[in-house]
């Protein structure tokens, strides 16, 4: 007898209904699909099983295990890598593997590391990208292009792997957070961090942080944070936005983490044992600010939201998001040949082969327009010429007839003489005969007389 | 722990790195099937068999609901697709569920191309979801995903072996579509045929080179029953949505009038065999399946047709741009080619023509010149016959004239005579003159 498969123990959230988050684009897409085709609602009458899936999903991404790159920028100092470290519970950056505040070169590079970590069965294999040297120099402009570059070339590669014709399966190796670290000065958005995030926003997920936020008092940093978000909003600098969900629970969740933004972490290396518990924390003469107390600072806030919850999302965004603004925008140039074909934006839903199709066929049109007009115009001269051939030809024929009656008339003529002339000869003749007749006639008669008068 | 898939590919340049503490990461399968039970699931189901083997029965008992439908005649002149999409949930999880049936598979005489509506329907979801893949802006996320999964093939319960159609088919679609095959109506057969039946199939399939779908066996945590499973392939399934009072519950059942076949009996039947591994073990690799093996190989295809390498004739991968470039100047290439024959022709034919004419021309300027040259001759005769009476006249006259100068003479002769005889007369009366 088979016993149905053991049940893992379902979180309590999945046993909870949950309406599907959607953003506006999947929201008019889907209601489009619902106008079209309305699917039936069918009641199962008894227990199927396909409620197991998500425990089949499961499984398989477990098996499969995970990735994430997560970029950190800011200048140098502003304890980047310790924060890292802290996140991650790790000494990722060490003496071994220096932090980018150690790695200072003349221009600014984007280096990345690659860590494996393992917790509870899951494999993560962690990249972190960072920017030595962002954001140091005296003269910063541009300084923002390689990490764009990067990001870029992370797409691109990514684009290229999955346009293949002999597909494997991809690592994704494509940027899915941005750590951004403001310094901690108190008044507000320096130039370089709005130039930096105008530029970012549309490529990578933001995630604003103010650095060593032990600096500030909780007023200042208060002040501070309004000061932020009200620059942000100024510039229509788009930050990572945490999606909406209908369940009030995590609404209210999301809530709280809103009103704290910018969020302002500190980071610590060293463990310092307070009130008997040991906890990561910077020690000063005056206390110890402790890195996981809330009331000291954001961190945990950062940690659970970057890690614990919405990892997952930070990627799809840069799937579904990020990525496609840059695949369409590639694809698009490939197309229309970098023409600015701001008129083409609503046909953009074509792939280029099918873009390509449709040129084929308006060519196919084209010319046979064309072989028309031209076959209208050959047949045309054609017809002018024979038409001049048979002028001629008609024109000659009259001319020959006329030709030929003119002779005629001649022939007539000269017929009518001779016969005139033949007349006249047979009359004369005729006439000199008789006189002749006559002649002779009086001669015999003289004669006669000759030899009577004789007698 | 089995390294994973990722773990097997960070290669060199991944440091593994212990942790010290509890990070949190550890609940990424979980925010991914969150998402995942948000978003809802597809699972697309095609039934291939003849008429009345059961299928929309095998349906409405798999899933326990009633489907729409009627049952079909046997008098359809092809096979026709019918697919028909439901909204079910269970629990939290919301699953679309697309139901594919064969209409007329096997009713005709001729069966030849049975298979070829089936294999175009397959090759017409890849190809949907290909062209969604390949557009510049692209909704893949919210996409409704047409593909079948798993395709439950079924066999008419002889006894014996397969069909000959049953193999044909099968062998066409065992690389498009994940084939579970399946005997219906399994109560007509008793189990020792049915043993005999199945390794009949199993053996026929084998030497035939027919790839069924393979539970897989890589998981460790579902190996072993797949394994299992697999020794039973082909299941042997009854379906009814009829119940029938068993004990004291109510069982979904064929009553005959010498007993009762239970559904969900596994002595009686394997469906219950069926429902596990289809919907509660392996769904989700069903769907794993269809998109990285029979679409990627489905694209491959396509994609090779088209024309699109990977490497150039160097051996360097091609990126995107340069593939889409190199194809468009081709493409313009050829449009233009296109073009010049066609102007070529048109200048070729207008040369013909014009050497026609010209031709043409020729002739008629020589029949012409042939006439004028007539004529010539003509007026020439004429000439010298008028010549010939301009002459003739000119003798006569002076004949004429001669004649009358002769004449004039003798009358003036003749005249003196008369004179003189008149005067002799005169003078000669006696004269007699005649």
């Amino acid at each position: 007898m088979l016993s149905f498969l053991k049940w893992p123990d379902l979180p309590s959230q999945w046993l909870k209904p949950i309406k599907p988050t959607e953003s506006e684009e999947d929201n008019q897409s889907r209601a489009q699909a619902l106008r079209a085709l309305t699917y039936q609602q069918k009641n199962l009458e008894g227990y199927v099983g396909f409620a197991n899936l998500p425990n089949q999903v499961y499984r398989k991404s477990v098996k499969r295990g995970f990735e994430f790159t997560l970029m950190v920028v800011g200048e140098s100092g502003l304890g980047k890598s310790t924060l890292i470290n802290s996140l991650f519970l790790t000494d990722l950056y060490s003496s071994e593997y220096p932090g980018p505040s150690h790695r200072i070169k003349k221009t600014v590079q984007v280096e990345q590391s690659k860590v494996v970590v393992k917790e509870g069965g899951v494999h993560l294999l962690l990249t972190i990208v960072d920017t030595p040297g962002f954001g140091d120099a005296v003269d910063n402009s541009n300084c923002w292009q390689p990490v764009i570059d990067h990001i870029d070339s992370k797409f691109e590669d990514y684009l290229n792997a999955e346009s293949r014709v002999n597909r494997r399966l991809m690592p994704d190796n494509r940027v899915h957070s941005c750590l951004y670290f403001i310094a901690p000065s108190g008044h507000g958005l320096k130039p370089l961090d709005i130039e930096f995030m105008k530029r970012l926003h549309e490529k990578v997920n933001i995630i604003p942080l103010i650095a060593k936020a032990d600096t500030m008092t909780p007023e200042e940093c208060q002040q501070f944070k309004k000061q932020i978000m009200k620059e942000i909003q100024e510039h229509k600098i788009k930050i990572y936005e945490f999606p909406e969900t209908d369940d009030e629970e995590e609404m209210r969740l999301v809530k709280k983490i809103k009103d704290r933004l910018p969020l302002a972490v500190v980071g610590s290396n060293t463990i310092i044992e307070v009130n008997g518990k040991r906890v990561r924390g910077r020690q000063y003469p005056w206390g110890v600010a402790e890195v996981e107390n809330g009331e000291h600072c954001d961190f945990t806030i950062l940690r659970n939201m970057l890690i614990r919850t919405h990892m997952q999302d930070l990627k799809d965004v840069t799937n579904n998001v990020h990525y496609e603004n840059y695949r369409s925008k590639k694809l698009a140039a490939v197309t229309y040949n970098g023409v600015d074909n701001n008129k083409n934006k609503g046909q953009l839903t074509k792939s280029p082969l099918a873009q390509m199709e449709e040129e084929r066929r308006d060519h196919v049109t084209k010319m046979k327009k064309m072989e028309q007009e031209m076959e209208q115009v050959f047949e045309m001269k054609v017809k002018e010429k024979l038409q001049k051939l048979k002028d001629s030809e008609v024109e000659l024929q009259r001319r020959h007839e006329q030709m030929k009656k003119n002779l005629e008339a001649q022939h007539k003529e000269l017929e009518e003489k001779r016969r005139q002339h033949e007349e006249e000869k047979s009359g004369w003749e005729a006439q000199q005969r008789i006189l002749e007749q006559q002649k002779l006639e009086a001669f015999r008669t003289l004669e006669k007389n000759k030899k009577k008068k004789i007698f | 722990m089995a390294s994973t898939e990722i773990a097997r590919q960070a290669g060199e340049g991944a440091r593994a790195v212990p942790l010290s503490g509890h990070v949190g990461f550890d609940s990424m399968p979980d925010q991914l099937v969150n998402k995942s039970v948000n978003h809802g699931f597809c699972f697309n189901i095609l039934c291939v068999g003849e008429t009345g083997l059961g299928k929309s029965t095998l349906m409405d008992t798999l899933f326990n609901t009633k489907f729409e439908g009627e049952p079909t005649q046997h008098n359809q002149p092809g096979v026709t697709l019918k697919s028909n999409t439901y909204e079910l949930q269970e629990s939290n999880v919301r699953l679309k569920l697309t139901i594919v049936n064969t209409v007329g598979f096997g009713d005709q005489i001729n069966k030849e191309d049975s298979y070829k509506s089936i294999v175009e329907f397959i090759d017409a979801q890849f190809e949907a979801y290909l062209q969604e893949e390949l557009k510049i802006k692209r909704t893949l996320h919210s996409y409704h995903d047409t593909r079948i999964h798993a395709c439950l093939y079924f066999i008419a319960p002889t006894g014996h072996s397969l069909k000959s159609l049953d193999l044909v088919t099968m062998k066409k679609l065992d690389s498009k579509v994940n084939i579970i095959p399946i005997i219906a109506k399994s109560d007509a057969i008793s189990k020792s045929e049915l043993a005999k039946f199945k390794i009949k199939i199993t053996s026929e399939l084998v030497s035939n080179g027919v790839q069924i779908y393979q539970f897989p066996t890589d998981d460790e945590s579902v190996a072993e029953i797949n394994s299992t499973m697999n020794s039973h392939l082909p299941f042997a399934v009854v379906g009814s949505t009829e119940e029938v009072k068993m004990g004291n519950k109510m069982v979904k059942a064929r009553q005959y009038p010498w007993g009762t076949v239970q559904v969900e009996n596994e002595n009686h039947c394997d469906f219950v065999k069926l429902r596990e591994m289809l919907i509660r073990v392996n769904m989700e690799d069903l769907r794993e399946q269809t998109h990285t093996r029979h679409y990627e190989l489905y694209r491959r295809c396509k994609l090779e047709e088209m024309g699109f390498k990977d490497t150039d004739p160097d051996s360097k991968p091609f990126s995107l741009q340069e593939t889409y470039e190199a194809k468009r100047n081709e493409f313009m290439g050829e449009l233009q080619k296109k073009e010049e024959e066609m102007r070529q022709m048109f200048v070729q034919r207008v040369k013909e023509k014009e050497a026609e004419l010209k031709e043409a021309e020729k002739e008629l300027h020589e029949k012409f010149d042939r006439l004028k040259k007539l004529h010539q001759d003509e007026k020439k005769k004429l000439e010298e016959k008028k010549k010939g009476l301009d002459d003739e006249l000119n003798t006569f006259k002076q004949k004429k004239t001669a004649a009358e100068l002769l004449q004039s003479q003798a009358q003036q002769a003749g005249g003196s005579a008369t004179i003189k005889r008149d005067k002799e007369r005169k003078n000669n009366p006696w004269l007699c003159t005649e």
